[in-house]
């Protein structure tokens, strides 16, 4: 009994055939997604790490908030009103982040430009509030070496911060970018992981708000 | 200017260092100046070092582990003696040097031996397997790989310049402080470390990717072979587990280097926080290591019993299972912390339960041979070798996994014998039988088998005569680390153990005899097949080594085994299946320095880091962000290889592949 033979087009090592690329999305067996789905998709990956890496972050800062050692707690330290215009201004940033995005899709340099340009200068102001509000404290004397719950503080804290630095970097980066090379591609592929990469930091800063300086002003006598 | 770094670095005082830096130096200048008078640099640097081919970065992966096998293989040998010879007495090795030993062998076994030799055969197997042209990021793949060999460069440095961490294989803090470790040891380990870290974690994001979005038309989730799931799996863990690496040693570098207090005994910080944390990676990751290893195991059974793997699907499961229940054990590592009955019965009985889907894969492999004819090469008998030992590990692991048993066995020399039980006997013996089983793919002519099989008998043996001695000596109550005792009833098993390893290294050495024999005689050794073992998946239809873009034409899948059921159709008919294609030029990704420029500015930058050379810290880190946009601002990112080439050497395969046909009688 011999087996039948199957359609020619499905032989793989002795006569493969070619799909037409781009089609796919890559589950399934559709074949090889474009090469736009391989490199967010890839990016997502990385975004779901630094996430976890917060959450490392996140956890320290759990075990440690009560261990302020003598010194200043989370409620005789953080104000909501320097916190609030920071978060205003991160998400004003990821509003016009996805301004730039629409200005993108319609190759518009000027309004590219523009929007970029307005997204970095209110990175750049969250960045400036939140360096204020960090030596301030450090001026009352409870910089990160006070206590464990100020170093967990100060490294969570910091470490968005340090994103964001290294965002507006990477911003300046794509401005010149489009500036110098147009519309290219590649040049679009990178500014989706770059608007990716924005809107997560608002994610992150979102559960910062939240569980550092929302809870963090509660009265003692309300926490668990 | 130059921060802490002066003369009194380099340890004039400790010969054994000294001899041992100045060897490992001399070694490596001595390749260097051969190469460079044989002009072998050019080729060196337009074929390898600025590859982004996944293959040659596979095989570099794989060369750099093997050279730091030999690194941590020395130092296993000077323990080994150390504890043979220090019976009521000091020994040779003065006990700082002797914490920087076990320390150092610990640290290069896992992060730079079993990782890259595990990522480099994922790299060079995984895209062929899948039918894909290459790694869905080539350029971030080869950074990914010098990122790595920076930290193993780093630990190499601190041989000659400074010293190393003397606090074991994890720097458990408070004797890693400040306060207790003023030294450099622990920053060498710490930028090592972080920095070949995020290398890791960039392979992981790759393969993630590569796996998951780039497979040939067809290549269901369910039709991929047992190894890329393995490899899925442990790149999710690495994914998952090496950002909470990165965060816990950030936070004890911040420790020691700005005054924080995470982990000090001062000013409320929790040195427990640190086991927690580093252990909800580190269990997970002997499981990145290991399941790559199953996975290996898995194709070469298959391949040599002559049948499909028994079970497939319950191999998916078990190995997905595995996947998720690595991340609920961690607490075993430490169950003396105190954490009260049920906090230990919970992490005991999660430990345990890992032990139903391990012992799944185990049946189905013997499933897979039971009925098989099997055919007994070196990459099989690594396989059943791995079969018996791991199974002991495995049971010694279900023991430790008891709290009531582990408070006894915790930090004994029982511990020591089990782990390495499970990875001499699980990872490494795995990556040794990917290493026998796809050496003819990478390199088109076999490895010598009569000393591949002598360099297994000799491996497997010493590890028996090595490690069975240490769970006697940890029942008698011998804890690990020891630079000296006095317990006359422990030195005969040292002995022992000490003969064990000089077993190993007879194995070892005739490794690198397999090697260089090979490499002599290659050409009476050539593959021209391009299929040595009969083999199953899509890597054996190409040619070996396969072409920079592996296949001319993207396969097209229909079944589990996809090159298995083709070449059984042609076998039915005496002739291939299918007409030629039609050939169309191929993109490939261009050759990029960008990895090995970065990795220079990263050894700068780390290694200014340690010794607290500010300027040059920032030199580096600048030198690093202008490599980045340098990549970023080129215009033409491939090149492309026309239809005629592609042609030449497709239709060069299907010749040899139509005249194997021939020389076999159709079944």
């Amino acid at each position: 009994m011999s087996t039948p033979a199957l359609p020619l087009a499905h032989d793989p090592a002795f006569g493969p055939v070619g799909i037409a690329p781009g089609q796919a999305s890559g589950h399934g067996a559709g074949g090889p997604a474009p090469k736009r789905i391989v490199v967010g998709y890839g990016f997502w990956i990385f975004l779901l790490s630094d996430v976890i890496m917060f959450s490392a972050f996140f956890a320290a800062y759990a075990v440690l908030f009560k261990n302020t050692a003598g010194g200043p707690s989370a409620n005789e330290l953080f104000g909501l009103r320097n916190t609030g215009t920071e978060t205003a201004c991160l998400l004003a940033s990821s509003f016009t982040c996805g301004m730039a995005s629409l200005a993108v899709g319609v190759r518009s340099q000027k309004w590219t430009q523009l929007a970029l340009l307005v997204t970095g200068l209110l990175g750049l102001a969250f960045i400036v509030l939140e360096l204020r509000e960090f030596t301030g404290f450090v001026a009352r004397g409870a910089g990160p070496s006070r206590s464990a719950f100020l170093s967990s503080f100060f490294t969570l804290v910091g470490c968005h911060g340090a994103h964001v630095s290294a965002g507006l970097l990477w911003l300046g980066t794509m401005m010149a970018q489009f500036y110098a090379k147009g519309f290219r591609q590649d040049i679009r592929h990178r500014f989706l992981c770059f608007s990716l990469f924005w809107h997560a930091l608002d994610i992150i800063w979102v559960a910062i708000f939240n569980l550092v300086y929302l809870v963090g002003a509660l009265p003692p006598e309300l926490l668990p | 200017m130059f921060g802490k770094l002066s003369w009194q670095a380099i340890p004039f005082d400790q010969p054994i260092a000294l001899a041992a830096g100045a060897f490992v130096g001399l070694g490596l200048t001595a390749v260097l100046i051969w190469v460079a008078a044989k002009g072998f640099i050019p080729y060196l640097w337009r074929e390898w070092v600025t590859s982004v081919d996944h293959k040659r970065i596979g095989i570099m992966y794989c060369l750099l582990a093997a050279v730091m096998l030999l690194r941590g293989f020395s130092d296993a040998l000077m323990m080994r003696s150390q504890q043979a010879l220090a019976f009521h007495a000091a020994g040779y090795l003065p006990p700082e040097h002797y914490d920087q030993i076990f320390s150092a062998h610990g640290t290069i076994m896992i992060f730079f031996v079993a990782m890259p030799f595990v990522i480099g055969l994922m790299n060079f197997a995984v895209p062929l397997q899948l039918g894909a042209r290459d790694v869905a990021f080539p350029t971030l793949n080869s950074v990914s790989f010098w990122l790595n060999a920076v930290g193993a460069l780093l630990v190499n440095i601190a041989l000659v310049v400074g010293e190393f961490a003397r606090t074991g294989w994890l720097p458990y803090p408070p004797l890693s402080e400040l306060t207790y470790s003023p030294g450099v040891g622990v920053d060498y380990y710490l930028w090592a470390i972080q920095i070949s870290g995020i290398g890791t974690l960039m392979t992981g994001i790759n393969m993630v990717t590569t796996i998951l979005k780039i497979r040939a038309p067809g290549m269901s989730y369910m039709r991929m072979p047992i190894f890329c799931w393995t490899a899925l799996a442990s790149s999710l863990l690495i994914v998952a587990a090496f950002p909470i690496l990165t965060a816990t040693l950030a936070m004890l570098l911040l420790d020691r280097y700005v005054g924080f207090h995470f982990f000090t005994n001062e000013a409320g910080g929790n040195a427990m926080m640190f086991m927690n944390l580093i252990w909800a990676w580190g269990h997970p990751e002997v499981y990145i290591l290991v399941l790559p290893a199953f996975g290996i195991f898995s194709e070469v059974v298959s391949t040599f019993s002559g049948k499909p793997l028994f079970g497939r699907r319950s191999m998916i499961v078990a190995t997905m299972a595995i996947f998720i229940l690595s991340f609920t054990v961690w607490l075993h590592h430490f169950f003396t912390m105190g954490g009260g009955g049920d906090v230990n019965g919970f992490f005991g009985i999660a430990s345990m339960v890992i032990a139903v889907p391990t012992g799944v894969k185990v049946y189905n492999w013997l499933f897979t041979m039971y009925g098989g004819r099997v055919r007994f090469g070196s990459a099989m008998l690594w396989a059943i070798g791995f079969m018996v030992t791991f199974v002991i590990g495995g049971m010694t692991g279900v023991l430790l996994a008891s709290p009531a048993a582990d408070f006894l066995l915790h930090n004994s020399l029982f511990l020591v014998a089990h782990f390495h039980n499970v990875i001499i006997g699980g990872v490494l013996f795995g990556a040794f039988a990917g290493y026998t089983f796809w050496f003819p793919k990478a390199f088109g002519f076999m490895l010598d088998e009569r000393l591949g099989k002598a360099a297994f008998w000799c491996w497997l043996v010493g590890f028996y005569v090595a490690f069975m001695p240490l769970y006697v000596l940890g029942l008698e109550g011998m804890t690990r680390r020891m630079q000296h005792y006095d317990r006359p009833e422990w030195h005969p098993w040292l002995l022992v153990a000490g003969m064990g390893t000089l077993i190993i290294l007879c194995g070892l050495g005739l490794q690198v005899a397999q090697l260089w024999v090979s490499i002599r005689g290659r050409a009476q050794r050539r593959d021209l097949t391009g299929d040595p073992w009969d083999g199953r998946s899509l890597e054996w239809s190409t040619t070996s080594p396969p072409p920079t873009f592996n296949f001319a034409v993207l396969p097209s899948v229909t079944s589990d085994e996809p090159y298995w059921s083709t070449k059984q159709q042609a076998r039915g008919r005496g002739q291939l299946v299918t007409p030629e294609p039609e050939y169309v030029s191929i993109e490939t990704p261009r050759n990029s320095a960008t990895g090995f420029v970065t990795a220079f500015f990263a050894v700068v930058t780390g290694f200014s880091l340690i010794w607290h050379i500010w300027w040059l810290v920032i030199l580096g880190l600048v030198g690093a962000y202008v490599t980045f946009v340098a990549f970023a601002w080129r215009d033409v990112d491939e090149t492309e290889i026309p239809a005629a080439e592609a042609a030449r050497i497709d239709r060069a395969n299907r010749a040899v592949r139509a005249e194997a046909l021939r020389e076999e009688p159709a079944q």
